[in-house]
């Protein structure tokens, strides 16, 4: 058995979410330098603020401003920040109710160590040089002193009000793709296609993922298909894709290998795309240093007969 | 409403159980292939062929090892060929068997698959679980799973409710009672360590690892001819409560205490509960909220503190409180499943064996 293949995968998304009208007036609110709650039905003041109730699911639209000024209801010390976190250096993690709110914020607090904070202390809003109406907007709370600052009377309209975030989002992953599809891969990298048998229903599969999907049973005897195989159905592809640098037209197709029970995809080569045909026979080309076949092309031999495919399509 | 009764409600109870030993990697192992063992475990305790299953629901996330529709692929492991009734949660293996328990009591089918799998090894779960957070007010934050535990602890800590000694003695009674399951990927004596985010150490938090569960369900008299001792399920709910934080007590878990008097756990004393605390700080909130006292086993498989394959250790404790029913270790025990930031979700199922 080969050892495990092993490869960094990096998935990564910026998220375009569009904003309620509550939502909205907040977001654009920390752009401003302003922080706002909603009023619930029952006269309680939520920070941060949401479109619906979260006990009566009532809709909320009555905007409050409240104080920049708030205490700390609970907190906990990161030594170690990660990635993506507001501060680079050791922060507590805090829920702040803020005053005039009845609710709590959670955000991070910037002090020197664990000892320097304690639920009920006071803090206040440090903002962010540049804002752009985000929560991040709030760069941190910072211990306050002070007397409580009134809040201002702001209606939660705004000129030029948000209407949506981009919300980046990245996660780090070290894949491994199991042993059924490490064998096949290692396989390929001496360019051999092998596929596994199930051992119930004797269909080979390529590629392998370790189980026979009708019979669900582990695959584990190994078994060499191709090169040659036959077109079993293709498509005329018009659009270019990004990135990719093949001309178009193209034809990409499903191929049955001599030998498998599934057939893989791939693109056709060494052919006009208007002369690719069910039936027709291919072998792989490869280029230097690949890890898989870049293209297939015709063989030259007469085309398969139907019957010989017609439960591979 | 018509005077005609209401049919009576189908009996329905878990009849097998089976579970990988759950570790820090399966990197040989695709998800199919790592599930795969389980749901052979599961069908040949009963004696049923996967053509005999009515109905089969799982519960995964895509998102712990980062590979897009798993859950398709995972189906290769069942045989889903020719098509069957099948469904998918992207929750816990918990909310499967919620889903699986309302098809069989429709009538729809009369026994049920449910399976479930995590795979934490490839990505950074801490990192992974923040994604299920307010896309708006809370992600953009980056809060991991750690740091929102830590913030109900020290809001526990502050309440008097516990303090460190107390979670380390969780921890602790967790690692050594799973001494004797064999599955476990944490046990014996370990040590509380330095805070990951304080006040939680190293021994407050779970073990990161990989592991699958299956369940079969079966509806009825059906039950007694394919297990000795059926686990019946007495009744089963699940609540939610606000996505704000900072909206909830988070000392305080009232939409587990209202799923644990939905599901009927409050009508006679339990005798176990399997609580699904991934931290032990939410030993302290769920045992408070369920009022478990010290006549009742809490626990015994060592819980999530040792072994928590995300997504499928909620549907473990039902497997683990259903198996004590099958070899008569209980008579009537509680299984608990959480879901989200500090249990903002709970699913409460009360099981029973016949009566000795």
């Amino acid at each position: 058995m080969p050892e495990v293949l092993k490869a960094p995968l990096v998935v990564e998304f910026p998220f375009t979410r569009s904003l309620g009208p509550v939502q909205s007036a907040f977001l654009t609110g920390l752009r401003e330098g302003t922080v706002l709650g909603v009023r619930t039905t029952d006269g309680r003041v939520l920070v941060p603020p949401v479109e619906y109730d979260p006990v009566t699911a009532d809709d909320l639209s009555d905007l409050v401003e409240v104080a920049p000024t708030g205490t700390v209801t609970t907190w906990a010390w990161n030594h170690e920040p990660r990635r993506g976190q507001p501060l680079a250096t050791p922060f507590a993690w805090v829920l702040v109710r803020l005053d005039g709110a009845d609710t709590a914020l959670l955000h991070v607090l910037d002090v020197p160590g664990p000892d320097a904070v304690h639920t009920g202390m006071r803090v206040r809003v440090r903002w962010a040089a540049e804002r752009t109406g985000a929560i991040t907007d709030i760069a941190c709370f910072e211990p306050y002193e002070g007397e409580a600052v009134e809040p201002g009377g702001h209606s939660g309209v705004f000129e030029n009000p948000l209407t949506g975030i981009v919300a980046p989002a990245r996660l780090d992953y070290t894949y491994s793709p199991g042993r059924a599809q490490s064998a096949y891969i290692d396989a390929l990298s001496a360019r051999r296609t092998v596929g596994e048998r199930c051992p119930s229903c004797r269909k080979v599969y390529v590629p392998p993922r370790g189980a026979c999907p009708t019979c669900g049973v582990a695959t584990a005897e190994q078994v060499e298909v191709g090169p040659r195989g036959t077109v079993t159905t293709f498509c005329i592809v018009n659009i270019k894709a990004k990135n990719l640098d093949i001309e178009v037209p193209y034809v990409y197709a499903h191929i049955a290998l001599d030998g498998a029970d599934l057939a893989l995809h791939a693109r056709i080569g060494g052919i006009p795309y208007d002369r690719v045909r069910m039936g027709l026979r291919v072998e792989p080309v490869w280029t230097e240093g690949a890890r898989y076949p870049d293209h297939y092309r015709p063989t030259g031999e007469p085309d398969a007969d139907y019957e010989t495919y017609k439960e591979l399509l | 409403m018509t005077s005609e009764e209401a049919p009576a409600a189908r009996d329905i109870a878990v009849v097998a159980f089976a579970q990988t030993d759950h570790r820090r990697s399966t990197e040989e192992s695709s998800e199919a292939e790592m599930l795969m063992p389980v749901l052979h475990e599961v069908l040949d305790g009963t004696g049923l062929k996967a053509a005999d299953i009515g109905f089969t629901c799982s519960g995964s996330s895509d998102y712990l090892a980062g590979r897009a529709f798993s859950f398709t692929l995972a189906l290769d492991g069942v045989g889903a060929w020719p098509p069957i009734s099948e469904s998918h949660v992207e929750m816990d293996g918990a909310w499967a068997l919620y889903e699986a328990w309302t098809k069989l009591l429709t009538g729809d089918a009369d026994t049920a698959l449910v399976y479930s799998y995590g795979k934490c090894s490839p990505g950074s779960v801490r990192d992974v679980l923040t994604r299920q957070l307010d896309p708006y007010y809370v992600a953009p934050l980056w809060p991991d799973a750690v740091a929102l535990a830590a913030l109900q602890a020290q809001a526990l800590v502050d309440a008097g409710h516990t303090d460190e000694p107390a979670l380390a003695a969780v921890g602790a009674r967790s690692r050594a009672d799973a001494a004797a399951n064999p599955h476990a990927q944490l046990k014996g004596q370990v040590r509380q360590g330095e805070y990951v985010v304080r006040p939680l150490r190293t021994g407050d938090c779970p073990p990161v690892g990989d592991g699958a569960a299956a369940v079969i369900l079966v509806a009825g008299d059906r039950a007694r001819e394919l297990c000795a001792r059926p686990a019946w399920i007495r009744g089963i709910d699940h609540r939610i409560e606000a996505h704000g934080l900072g909206v909830r007590d988070l000392t305080e878990s009232p939409s587990t205490r209202l799923a644990a008097t939905k599901a009927g756990a409050f009508e006679r004393p339990v005798d176990t509960a399997e609580l699904h605390a991934p931290f032990s700080s939410q030993e302290v909130v769920l045992r408070k909220a369920l009022g478990l006292d010290d006549s009742v086993c809490v626990n015994p498989s060592g819980g999530a503190l040792a072994a928590n394959p995300v997504m499928a250790a909620g549907l473990i404790r039902i497997g683990e409180a259903a198996a004590r029913i099958h070899r008569g270790a209980s008579d009537r025990a509680l299984a608990h499943a959480t879901s989200g930031p500090c249990l903002q979700q709970n699913l409460v199922a009360v099981l029973e064996g016949d009566p000795r």
